[in-house]
């Protein structure tokens, strides 16, 4: 402290002077705010976001309907009835008829059930296979790494749906067939992601330490560094589901995709593609529902990311 | 430099390997022959046809023989088309498919940078806003969707553009509106991120500082180097012009490879979906490797990174 020497001669201090303070450790240490988890404070963010929290009931809503809607009206997907075909919506057929007079409100919800579960499973696919290989490389690094990687590289440059469409010709389409050929090159952008987060992570000090108290290498990888690589693991899952049930479509449009009379929202549309400019109906609907499954899985993702690593937040 | 440029290729020709490679033992694994059928075909035609198609050979042989008529660009003899070489065919229909896939690429870049810096430029106003509402419709409604829903407005309902075919130039518009509006989408992403990031960086401070004019820091500093990350995605690009095209041609009826490849795949011809494949494949790699060596060659930063790397 800068005190002038003059003053401090001029001020005699007494003893009396001098007052004690309680000083109450307790109450410094008191946390005013309740405290977060990493996972309850992106949860607020991602609350605030109403972009993503639209996004996410819209996605809700698409899956609650895919469930339940196919109950809700007495026709089954496969039900023709030759003497109504290609009818417009009415209260009859909420969405219309298609030209086997199947009702299209049940094929879009039947569709979108099929789309889900090719999404979600090849994603759920991807996730389990690419963390296994991602981790692999990220964790040892070195020489498996480098092999590891090169091979992976390799895969991926091989256009993908090229693959999947060969795939497809020689194995029959049906839908674990159509799932299994999305997935074989699906994986491998997710390891390139867990492998780049493991070796950021595997030089911080927290892996050292658990390193030097003994810790083997499952406990390492499965305690510690999956576990603080989780964020851009789910976004990733997030995004890669519409993009799987755009391929599907994608295949669809082949004659690839699954064959009739079961049907995704992608075969629906190419369907209906025929005659669609008397009938448009019959393509509206499930491109409706498609377009507002891939727009929220992909905006429910964008916000998972920036809730999840506020980094990236500007 | 050199060094990088060569193992692109290396890469390049190592995954084309193994593309021609899989696609065949694939196709060698279909049960049966492609002249199994309904109709009994006399013993002596059917060893002919073995022998035209290299069928009575042993596998490895037919492999070797067919990497090296790969080689000398000849990939078979179509099995639906009478005496139809594939590589005639490819020749004879990818015309118009390079015509529409040009014409996408050039709409594609000048409409999507110019988007996206519109959107950095006009930051949180009203030009941004849309551009990014438009951004993400354009990534998340499937191309063919798009295709469908210009047609039945622009073509059928207010007879603005033929409905279908490939002769003058308005049958362009509805095609490359179709095809572009994903990359559009994802270019102006790209754009307006970098140029935001540009226009906050020192050097757009000094250019204004100079007293430089609004116009010349824009063309010359922040177009420059906000540009760089859309060469990345060059590569992609024509990934998805060409799956789009598939698509597209189908739709309006252009008579492009995409529309030869989905008919092959319906009638399981099988040596022109191989050519097809394989086509393909050489075409996204070559732009691959393009992109790559385009990107070392424009931004100097990418090599010193790699040294230090390494």
């Amino acid at each position: 402290m800068a005190v002038n020497d003059n003053m401090v001669k001029q001020v005699e201090l007494k003893p009396e002077d001098f007052r004690k303070i309680d000083i109450n450790d307790k109450e410094a240490e008191v946390i005013q705010r309740e405290s977060l988890s990493a996972w309850q404070d992106a949860w607020e963010r991602l609350r605030q976001n109403k972009m993503a929290m639209t996004a996410l009931i819209i996605m809700l809503v698409i899956i609650i309907m895919a469930i339940v809607a196919p109950h809700l009206v007495p026709y089954t997907y496969d039900s023709n009835d030759l003497m109504s075909t290609n009818k417009p919506p009415s209260l009859e057929h909420l969405f219309g008829t298609d030209d086997f007079g199947r009702d299209v409100f049940v094929r879009t919800w039947m569709g979108a059930r099929i789309s889900l579960i090719v999404g979600l499973a090849a994603a759920c696919i991807d996730l389990i296979f690419g963390v296994i290989y991602g981790g692999i490389m990220g964790f040892f690094g070195g020489r498996v790494d480098t092999i590891m990687n090169k091979f992976s590289e390799i895969l991926y440059s091989i256009p993908y749906l090229l693959v999947v469409i060969m795939l497809l010709v020689v194995f029959e389409p049906s839908l674990w067939t159509i799932i299994l050929a999305l997935t074989i090159t699906g994986w491998i952008n997710m390891s390139w992601i867990v492998r780049g987060e493991i070796m950021q992570l595997k030089s911080r000090e927290f892996i050292l330490a658990s390193r030097s108290m003994g810790a083997d290498w499952k406990r390492l990888l499965f305690k510690h560094l999956l576990p603080n690589a989780m964020g851009p693991i789910i976004v990733t899952v997030t995004l890669s589901v519409p993009s799987a049930i755009f391929s599907e479509a994608f295949l669809s449009f082949l004659g690839l995709g699954v064959q009739a009379p079961v049907a995704s929202l992608g075969s629906m549309i190419n369907d209906s593609l025929t005659g669609w400019l008397y009938y448009p109906w019959r393509m509206i609907f499930p491109a409706l529902v498609i377009s507002l499954t891939m727009l929220s899985f992909n905006i429910f993702g964008d916000g998972l990311r920036d809730a999840l690593d506020p980094k990236l937040k500007k | 430099m050199f060094r990088y440029i060569f193992n692109r290729f290396l890469h390049m020709v190592v995954s084309l390997f193994v593309l021609i490679s899989a696609t065949f033992f694939l196709m060698k694994a279909i049960p049966g022959d492609p002249f199994t059928s309904e109709k009994k075909i006399p013993e002596q035609i059917l060893q002919r046809l073995y022998a035209q198609y290299n069928l009575d050979k042993p596998v490895l042989e037919q492999y070797v023989l067919y990497l090296k008529n790969i080689l000398k660009g000849d990939l078979g003899i179509s099995m639906k088309m009478l005496n139809q070489d594939v590589t005639h065919i490819i020749g004879q229909t990818f015309s118009s498919s390079l015509k529409l896939g040009v014409v996408a690429i050039i709409v594609a870049i000048i409409v999507g940078v110019a988007l996206g810096m519109l959107a950095a430029l006009y930051h949180r106003k009203l030009i941004d806003n849309v551009a990014m509402v438009l951004a993400v419709l354009g990534i998340a409604v499937p191309s063919f969707v798009v295709a469908s829903l210009l047609q039945y407005l622009l073509a059928y309902h207010w007879k603005i553009f033929p409905v279908m075919g490939f002769k003058g130039p308005m049958n362009y518009f509805l095609p490359v509106m179709a095809l572009t509006a994903s990359p559009i989408a994802v270019i102006a992403r790209l754009t307006r991120s970098s140029m935001l990031e540009v226009l906050h960086s020192d050097y757009i401070k000094t250019a204004k500082a100079k007293g430089l004019s609004w116009f010349s820091i824009v063309s010359r500093h922040v177009l420059r180097n906000g540009i760089l990350p859309v060469i990345t995605y060059v590569g992609p690009m024509t990934a998805n012009i060409i799956t789009g095209s598939v698509v597209i041609e189908q739709i309006f009826g252009i008579g492009g490879i995409g529309k030869q490849f989905v008919q092959a795949i319906n009638t399981r011809d099988y040596p022109i979906i191989m050519g097809i494949t394989i086509f393909y494949g050489v075409i996204l790699m070559v732009a691959r490797f393009l992109t790559d060596v385009a990107y070392v060659a424009i931004d100097p930063r990418i090599k010193l990174a790699g040294r230090k790397g390494d």
